[in-house]
């Protein structure tokens, strides 16, 4: 902006407006900091401000490219789940949210599942999209997350769920909260399995999402920064009637108040898990396949030994 | 003196001028008895006709209602032997949760609720029957008991919600609610929950994790209560000031009739003529039949069978090809 653009009507500032200069999406303003950053440079960065290291919301598609080794991963198919069981009609008709939601996103739903490999080791990963209606939790978000869980458990492989959600989708009513106990079936199932369930915590996690699958982590991880709790601070700021302070509810607070076990970067987050997982699984195998003796271990249980140096150096 | 609501008001005519009546009896000494019968018959009319159409949102209107009986009515009718027990050993006592283990018409049982409290020091002590995460452990303690004892386990839901103070997000409300909720799911003895007055989302979900869900005509039960809801999807509307609530409680399907039609809910128990707040006894006591009833479908059954058919009930819900 300049002292130009400042007293242009904006009829004449159309214009001259150049149809695919769109300064909305090739420049981003970093939240933290106020820096503006070439879209490309955050595409390269994870959407990790390279000015401050604030963490970005970051699209699922993103986000499992850059978990997975080499950008490769199999995205699972999920299974059908109702759509607007409940006729839902607010100011506008849920049938109508949903299909914007689903133009805007390409996607069926808040929720993807994909399988792969992390530093070798098999890993499946359920991971809510917060661009597709706030990675709200719906009937389609329980089937897929207890698709995960299926997924591990036939692939004997850990489960990774990154958590991004203002809450339950309301428009599916009592549905959505049956999404609370019906995630937390599917985390009791990878207990009983004796596979790792391993939770990464993003900037925002609330509500019933926070009071079911992601707070029951065998192991919590927070991205730096991210607004994690029950209920959303103006909530609970009408409630106390009074201002919360600076850094309530993020992922630092959540860990010195013992809710979270580690807040890690998200470029160091495949070496974090995958150190997590080699260790519970005893390299790679998990307890009910330990039988097999350790000859048979998968070959992807066998991770490269730069793969391994990389874990190594992330210990430190 | 009766507490009536908003569409009560020709009953509280009708049933003042009956006191009236009663009152000038006693002064005149002529006998209004027949005219007595006759108004209370009309009363009696028109609370069964309201009371059966009511709107969604007349029902939390109900379920919220001063005088409907709360959890240490129903338990002082429902049970005997009755030990509340204190504290989740870890950080304190919390009133909104109460429970402990009671004798249910001939078993041993852990009985188990939020309060809301009677009077304006009650509601404060219980603090509105809102839980923190203190209430929600207390209720972990109390199902650790139950699997020990091998116990079945009631609860009694009836809360606005989870807390949502400083403290309580402090000390990890979620965590409590999901720990809550996923100790009720694995437990090996049965659990039977009744939604007796509002259940109010994660709050309740938390003790409705059952294997049958018991529910109070009038009772309702969401995902987020009506005001929410309308604050936050009828956005413009509210800005006007306009009060959208009635119309987030019809479209959210909160009452026990929607909840039976979607399978959340297993049994409604009808109350008693003018909503269970006209007759608490009465309504406890066909409460109690239908714990009694869902109590016995278990009977014989090894821990296993007990936690996988409340698994499948849940797992089953909502899901495409299964009804």
């Amino acid at each position: 902006m300049n002292w130009l653009s400042n007293i242009t009507p904006p009829g004449i500032k159309n214009m001259f407006r150049r149809p695919d200069d769109n300064a909305d999406t090739l420049w981003l303003k970093c939240g933290g900091c106020g820096e503006m950053i070439f879209h490309r440079d955050l595409e390269n960065t994870q959407r990790v401000c390279p000015a401050c290291s604030h963490h970005m919301s970051i699209p699922a598609e993103d986000r499992l490219h850059a978990f997975f080794d080499d950008g490769k991963f199999e995205d699972i198919e999920l299974p059908e789940a109702p759509v607007d069981p409940l006729k839902f009609r607010d100011e506008r008709r849920y049938a109508d949210r949903i299909k914007d939601a689903r133009r805007k996103t390409g996607r069926q739903d808040a929720m993807r599942v994909a399988a792969g490999a992390v530093h070798g080791l098999p890993i499946v990963a359920a991971c809510q999209d917060f661009a597709f209606m706030g990675g709200s939790m719906g009937c389609a978000l329980g089937e897929a997350f207890l698709k995960g869980v299926e997924e591990a458990i036939k692939r004997n492989s850990a489960l990774v769920a990154f958590s991004a959600s203002g809450g339950a989708r309301m428009q599916e009513g009592i549905l959505s909260l049956m999404q609370m106990p019906r995630t937390t079936i599917g985390v009791q199932m990878m207990r009983e399995a004796g596979l790792p369930y391993i939770v990464v915590l993003t900037h925002p996690t609330t509500g019933g999402v926070t009071a079911s699958f992601a707070m029951l982590g065998d192991i919590n991880i927070a991205e730096p920064g991210a607004l994690i709790g029950f209920a959303g601070p103006r909530v609970i700021e009408q409630t106390i009637r009074e201002k919360l302070p600076e850094g309530f509810q993020r992922s630092e607070f959540l860990k010195e108040k013992g809710m979270v076990d580690m807040v890690v970067h998200r470029h160091d987050l495949r070496d974090s898990i995958a150190k997590l997982v080699r260790v519970l699984t005893k390299n790679g195998s998990a307890r009910s396949r330990i039988s097999l003796g350790e000859g048979e271990a998968t070959p992807a249980a066998k991770p490269p030994a730069n793969d391994l140096d990389a874990v190594d150096k992330a210990a430190e | 003196m009766r507490t009536y609501l908003d569409f009560e008001k020709s009953i509280a005519d009708l049933e003042g001028k009956i006191q009236e009546l009663r009152q000038s009896v006693g002064e005149a000494g002529v006998s209004v008895d027949d005219e007595i019968e006759r108004l209370q018959s009309k009363v009696d009319d028109l609370l069964g006709d309201t009371y059966s159409k009511l709107t969604r949102w007349q029902k939390v209107q109900v379920a919220r209602h001063a005088a409907r009986p709360k959890f240490s009515d129903y338990v002082s009718r429902l049970v005997d032997d009755f030990a509340p027990l204190a504290g989740d050993r870890a950080f304190g006592e919390d009133q909104a949760i109460v429970g402990g283990p009671a004798r249910f018409r001939g078993r041993s049982v852990i009985i188990m609720g939020h309060e809301k409290g009677a009077d304006t020091a009650g509601r404060v002590a219980h603090n509105f029957g809102m839980a923190s995460p203190e209430g929600y452990r207390k209720a972990i303690r109390l199902m650790d008991l139950a699997e020990r004892f091998e116990l079945p386990v009631i609860t009694l839901v009836d809360t606005p919600g989870a807390y949502p103070g400083r403290g309580a997000e402090e000390r990890g409300q979620a965590e409590a609610i999901a720990s809550c909720t996923e100790k009720t799911l694995g437990l090996g003895t049965p659990v039977i929950a009744c939604v007796v007055g509002e259940g109010g989302s994660g709050g309740a979900v938390a003790l409705a994790a059952a294997n049958a869900v018991i529910m109070f005509e009038h009772a309702v039960y969401s995902v987020i209560s009506p005001e929410g809801c309308a604050s936050i999807l009828w956005k413009d509307a509210a800005g006007r000031g306009e009060n959208k609530s009635p119309d987030a409680a019809e479209a959210m399907k909160i009452s026990a009739e929607d909840l039976l039609a979607l399978g959340v809910i297993d049994t409604v128990v009808p109350e008693p003529l003018g909503g269970a707040h006209r007759d608490p006894t009465l309504a406890t006591e066909r409460l109690g039949d239908a714990i009694e009833s869902a109590l016995a479908e278990f009977d014989g059954l090894d821990a296993e069978t007990v936690k996988s058919r409340r698994r499948a009930k849940f797992l089953n819900l909502g899901r495409i090809g299964l009804s």
